[in-house]
Order: structure tokens, then sequence, then C-alpha cells
């Protein structure tokens, strides 16, 4: 029954995000979710917390979901979808019901990371049957590129703009990945859409497995990373290859990094074409090019000791 | 009446009295956080769920917000749904209350009353409901733990209406009803299912050959359309809780409608008062009586939406008028209750004077002297013609 894992295949499958939604041409977030939804061999059920995905795919009287969806507020993504998944057990308890359906929520990062953090983690502790999605573009894109705490260490943003006295957002972004993967869930990873195959798996073996999963995703944003809006695919690449968004997972508290660059590439490399850090190649800021870049490496040693592939 | 009395007689506590008609509905889902003094009622209810005598799923959330944004989802799902809270977290809950409305999903809430932050307190009195009273759910007040039961199992009638589908909270006082035993009867379980009936979905969310999508953004092109639509439901609110109330009496032998009035065809004087100091009202209203003094009293149960015809009709005979708030409505110069009954006899040109004494809040005894006050206040106006003030604090330090 399972779809083979080939594009060829993946192809045939019926798109469930459909074209005509209003996101930014070049925007990271419908890619992902096209390739999650494409990667179910199950129907799903979705929430979608208040966002730029939500704001443009569902504006009255259209939608661009051929799914059943939900969107309830900003900050409980979790807890709504917690609501769906439980009545839907209920019902299939009374025999009310008898598909099996699957349940992923989507979050931006403000609305994973931030406000909707407490929601996220309820939903995970209570193990509900379902699959958090977080599309993580670095920012409050949706209201003007303001900074949230997965911004990256020295972003210029609307609200830690680059300036003579500050340059850029002071602290390192939270490591959300690890704090759901603290929750001790069966199922925890990240994923880049530059590497389709390697999500489109995680999403299949998330699906498979019973309980709450968290896969938190990179999600390229033109207007925010001051970048092409030819170049989402690029960048993400280069995030992967750079080692500044590793991809991995921890099935059942095992770590594993499931893409290993040959070569490490330098951070710059993925800094340098988004204006957003464009400010840290002045003379004055290299210090702080030099301190990201030693995050980026120790961040990476850590997830190398973890996974045993030292 | 024709009633078939069928019922257990019990002595047991408000929130034992919500609990057991809960568990006679047996909703298909919960979503519920503690909270004093609501989370007696989850507690009893969680009991009869680990115990399998109800099917309920909880969901033991990790605040109010997330309960309510549970229930939002499992009703969108397309079941029956219910949960309870108090004070601050019904404040937690203030955006969604507004989407559980908005999005037409009717949500059933028991609302244990109590005073809000800062300072704290964790007593009774009504700033929570009255704080939410524009937020677009229906609410029923009930004066006693029999009342708070019976609006609880016709609660869930009135907002799975076909024709409304709204959420509906159920406002009973905190500790004076929650806390304290009374003596009620239960209605039996066969009976009470037969009242509720089988849930009706409507757009359930897990119907996978119709998909739809809730929670769409509305701009100005048709935002507006929305709002009007739901003030239209609104307005058919009261209609259905009536007839509910017909189904309720056949099976129970108690008569409810959207307020209730006690001695009032007569009176001259009258006092308008919300929930359990209805109680004690109305046996000073008795002694009055017993004087000589033609005293009523009128005690609002649908408070939204308001029956703002209903109640001035009932009301325009009188001389002179206490409302009694307990809760204020900062700013707004008068009690909130005081606000919606001036406006209910806004279109009777000599209707009756009206005051508006604050009373009981955070716990604050409502005694019978209070309203012995009050109407000899009252009795005073009537013979003077004069009003001394308006809106006072009553039982307070100066």
């Amino acid at each position: 029954m399972a779809t083979p894992l080939t594009l060829k295949e993946l192809s045939k499958k019926e798109i469930l995000l459909t074209s005509g939604h209003r996101m930014c041409s070049g925007c990271g977030a419908p890619i992902i979710v096209k390739m999650v939804l494409l990667a179910s061999d199950y129907p799903i059920v979705a929430a979608n917390a208040t966002g730029c995905l939500e704001v443009s795919t569902c504006i009255s009287d259209y939608t661009a979901w051929k799914i059943p969806w939900i969107h309830n507020a900003f900050e409980n993504a979790a807890a709504t979808l917690s609501g769906v998944e439980t009545m839907y057990r209920s019902l299939k308890k009374q025999g009310k019901i008898d598909k099996e359906i699957k349940f992923i929520a989507f979050g931006g990062d403000g609305g994973t990371y931030d406000i909707g953090l407490q929601s996220l983690s309820g939903a995970m502790e209570r193990g509900h049957d379902m699959l958090y999605v977080c599309y993580d573009n670095g920012a409050y894109m949706n209201t003007g590129i303001q900074r949230s705490s997965a911004t990256p260490y020295g972003a210029d943003t609307t609200t830690c703009p680059a300036g003579s006295v500050i340059h850029g957002k002071p602290q390192p972004r939270k490591n959300l990945t690890k704090i759901m993967a603290a929750h001790d869930i069966p199922y925890v990873a990240q994923a880049s859409p530059s590497n389709w195959s390697d999500l489109v798996k995680k999403v299949k073996k998330a699906l498979e497995i019973k309980g709450p999963k968290f896969m938190n995703i990179l999600s390229p944003c033109n207007r925010g990373w001051r970048s092409r809006t030819d170049d989402a695919i690029m960048l993400s690449r280069l995030a992967v290859e750079t080692c500044y968004w590793p991809l991995y997972e921890i099935e059942n508290g095992v770590t594993k990094v499931t893409f290993k660059p040959k070569e490490k590439k330098p951070l710059v490399d993925f800094l340098k074409p988004q204006g957003r850090f464009k400010h840290l190649f002045a003379p004055e800021n290299e210090n702080m090019l030099k301190n990201f870049q030693e995050m980026v490496d120790k961040e990476w040693g850590v997830l190398l000791k973890a996974s045993g592939t030292e | 009446m024709m009633a078939q009395k069928s019922g257990r007689i019990v002595a047991v506590t408000g929130n034992e009295a919500v609990a057991e008609a809960l568990r006679q509905i047996n909703p298909d889902v919960s979503a519920a956080y503690p909270i004093t003094p609501a989370t007696d009622i989850m507690q009893r209810f969680t009991g009869f769920v680990s115990d399998g005598k109800v099917k309920t799923e909880m969901i033991l959330v990790e605040s109010e917000h997330s309960a309510m944004s549970g229930c939002i989802g499992a009703a969108a799902a397309g079941g029956r749904v219910m949960t309870a809270t108090s004070s601050q977290g019904l404040a937690l809950m203030w955006e969604e209350l507004f989407i559980a409305s908005g999005t037409r999903l009717p949500i059933v809430m028991a609302l244990v009353n109590r005073a809000l932050s800062a300072p704290l307190n964790i007593h009774g009195d009504h700033s929570d409901g009255m704080g939410a009273r524009d937020c677009g759910w229906i609410q029923l007040w009930s004066e006693n733990a029999q009342e708070a039961y019976d609006n609880t199992i016709q609660a869930f009638r009135i907002a799975e209406h076909m024709d409304i589908r709204l959420p509906i909270m159920v406002c009973l006082d905190g500790f004076i009803i929650s806390h304290s035993i009374e003596r009620i009867e239960y209605i039996d379980d066969d009976a009470v299912s037969k009242l509720v009936g089988e849930y009706k979905q409507l757009n359930p969310l897990l119907d996978l050959e119709h998909p739809v999508s809730y929670g769409p953004l509305i701009l100005p092109d048709y935002y507006m359309e929305y709002r009007k639509a739901h003030a239209e439901v609104m307005s058919k609110v009261p209609g259905i809780v009536l007839d509910v109330a017909k189904d309720f009496e056949k099976i129970s032998g108690r008569k409810y409608g959207l307020f209730e009035e006690y001695r009032l065809d007569d009176a001259e004087i009258g006092l308008v008062i919300l929930n359990s100091a209805a109680g004690t009202s109305k046996d000073v209203i008795d002694s009055f009586r017993e004087k000589g003094i033609k005293a009523g009293l009128l005690k609002p149960r649908l408070f939204r939406p308001f029956p703002y015809d209903e109640i001035g009709n009932a009301l325009k005979h009188l001389k002179a008028i206490c409302v009694l708030d307990r809760a204020d409505a900062f700013g707004g110069s008068y009690g909130p209750l005081f606000i919606d009954i001036a406006a209910s006899l806004y279109p009777h040109k000599n209707g009756p004077v009206l005051i508006n004494k604050i009373y009981g809040l955070g716990g604050r005894d409502y005694m019978p002297s209070h309203a012995e006050l009050v109407l000899n206040e009252l009795v005073e106006i009537v013979k003077t013609g004069k009003v001394k003030m308006i809106k006072e604090y009553i039982a307070v330090r100066e």
C-alpha cells in the first residue's frame, strides 16, 4: 500500500495544498506542506497556527486545503489538534468512525518556539497521536519580520535591527528540536526542503509511529532573509551543508544524523546570500561572524557525539 | 402539571450536582484545567471516567487556554463537548471564547462564578461571567444547586439546537452554591438521555468525504456579514430556551422561563438580582409582603442574549427598583446588570425609578438585612419621590 519513495511515484499523487494560494513566490512553507502531505499514505486532518501559511491559504470564500483543516488561533495549534484527535479516538471507540486518520499540526516558529510552546509541550506530554510540523523561517514573517526565539544570532529583523550600537539579534536561537527531544516523545526530527527524500522519509516514519511526534523543518523566506525569490532550495541546502541546520532524528532516544556533508562548508556560504546578515560582513563585526561559526561548530560537535558518529 | 416525578432526592453540593448532570449527559470529549472553585466538578467527573461510568475521553490540559482550544478542536471534529472553569481560568480563555462562538460550536461550560484578580480572591462574585457577557456565548444563571443541575441539562439541548449552534455557559455562585450542600432532586438517567438526545453533527472536521476548512481569514469584504449573522442567531435563542424549558418541565415538573418573577404582578417596589442572593432576597420580600408592602423580585436566568422586551414589560409597572450587582463595570458608572435593566426600561416612558447597589464582591456576605435596607430605601423613594444616590456600594467600609 505504501507509496514507493521515488519522485516519479510521488508525482502521481494528488497535491493536497492547491496552487492559487497567496503565499509569496519563493516561500518555503507551501513546498514543505506539499512534501509532508505527499509523504502520507493515510488521510490527514490538519491544524494550522495563525501565521503566513494560515492567512494565505484560507481566505474566505476560498481554501487551498483539499483535506479537513482547522485554524483556531496563534498559540494553540497543538491544543486544538489535541481536541480533534481526542474526538476521533472517542468516536472510534464508540464505533462511530472506522477510518484510520493521521493528524498533523503546522505552525511557524513564532507559533511554535514562542507563543505556542506551552500548548505544544502539553500536547506532546499528553501523548496525542499527532505529528507537529514547525516550518521555521526564523522570525515573525507574517507580521513583518520581527525577531522570534528562532531568529539566528546576528540577524537583522524589524525589532532587532542592525544598528550602530546593536548589530542584529544578540542572542543565539533557541534549540527547539532538543527541547522537544527532552519530552522523551518517540520521534523528533529536523529536516530541510532541499533534502526532499530525507524529509519525506522522516514524515513517513513519523506517521507510522503511534504517539506524539515533532519535526522542525527549515523554511526559507525571501522577504525576511532578504534573498532572491528563486534561492529557497539553494539556501536551505547551504544551511544543511554548513551544518547550520543539521539533518537528524531522535527515535526513541537514539540520535541519528541522517545527512553528513562530505565537506562541511563555512557558515558564511549560508550567510552571504542573505541581506539579513549583510552587516556581519562589515570589518567591525568580524568577531560576530567568528562567534556564529563557533556556535555552529559546537552544536554540530554535540550532535555528532550524541549520534556516536564523531 | 403532568410531570412525572421519578427522580432521586439527594443532599449534594452545587458542583456535585453539575458533575452528576454531566455524567448523565455523557459527552464525547472534555478538556479541562483545575481552578477553585470549579475544580471539584472536573475532579468528580474524572472519577466517573476512571470508573468507566462515562464514555468521555478527557484531555487534561496544561492551561485554560488549551482547555478551550481543545474543546474547540473537539467540537469542530464533530461531537459533544463540555468543560468547567472559574475566574482567572475564564479570563485566560478570553480569546478562545470568541473563537468558540464565532465558529458556532455548541460547547457547554459550567462557570462557577468567582472574583477576578487583583487582589487575588477565590470567592464568589460575578466579575468573571459579566466580563465575558459580550463574547457571543449564551449565559444561563442559576440560583441554587437544583437550578445549576437543571440548567446544565437544558444547556446541551439549547447549544446544540440546529437553528443556533452556539456555546453556552451555566453560571453558579462560587462556594455559596458550588460548595454548599442542598437538597435537590435528580432526574433519572434515561429521562436525561432522552431529553438531551443524540448529538447531531454539523460540518464535522472528521468527515473525510466532505473536507471542510475551519477558521478562515475573513477581511472587510465579508467580516461584517458574519458578525451580523451571529447577532441574528442570538435573537433566536430565547424562543429555543423556552421550548427546551417546556420539554424539561415534562420530565422534571420544574418550570423555567427566561427569568423568574417573584411576587412581581402587583408589586410597587422590586429587586432585580442574579443567582444565590436572589434566594436570600425572596425571604425578605416575603416579610415585607407580610407587613403589607407590595414588594417583588425579578431574577434573570437567560442573561445573554438579554431578553430586553420581556424584562422591560415585566418591570414597567413598578414604581421603584433596585438592581443589585455582584460585579462592577468600572468606568461604566453602573453595574452590568443595572445597565441592561435600564436599557430594558428605556422604551417605557413613565417607568420605575432605578437605583443600583454593588454588593457581595469577592465573597462578601449578602445578608437579609442588606435586602431590608434596600427595600426600605425603595419605600422611601416611592414616598418622597427623591433619590439620594443612584449607585452605591453596600456592606463596605468607607
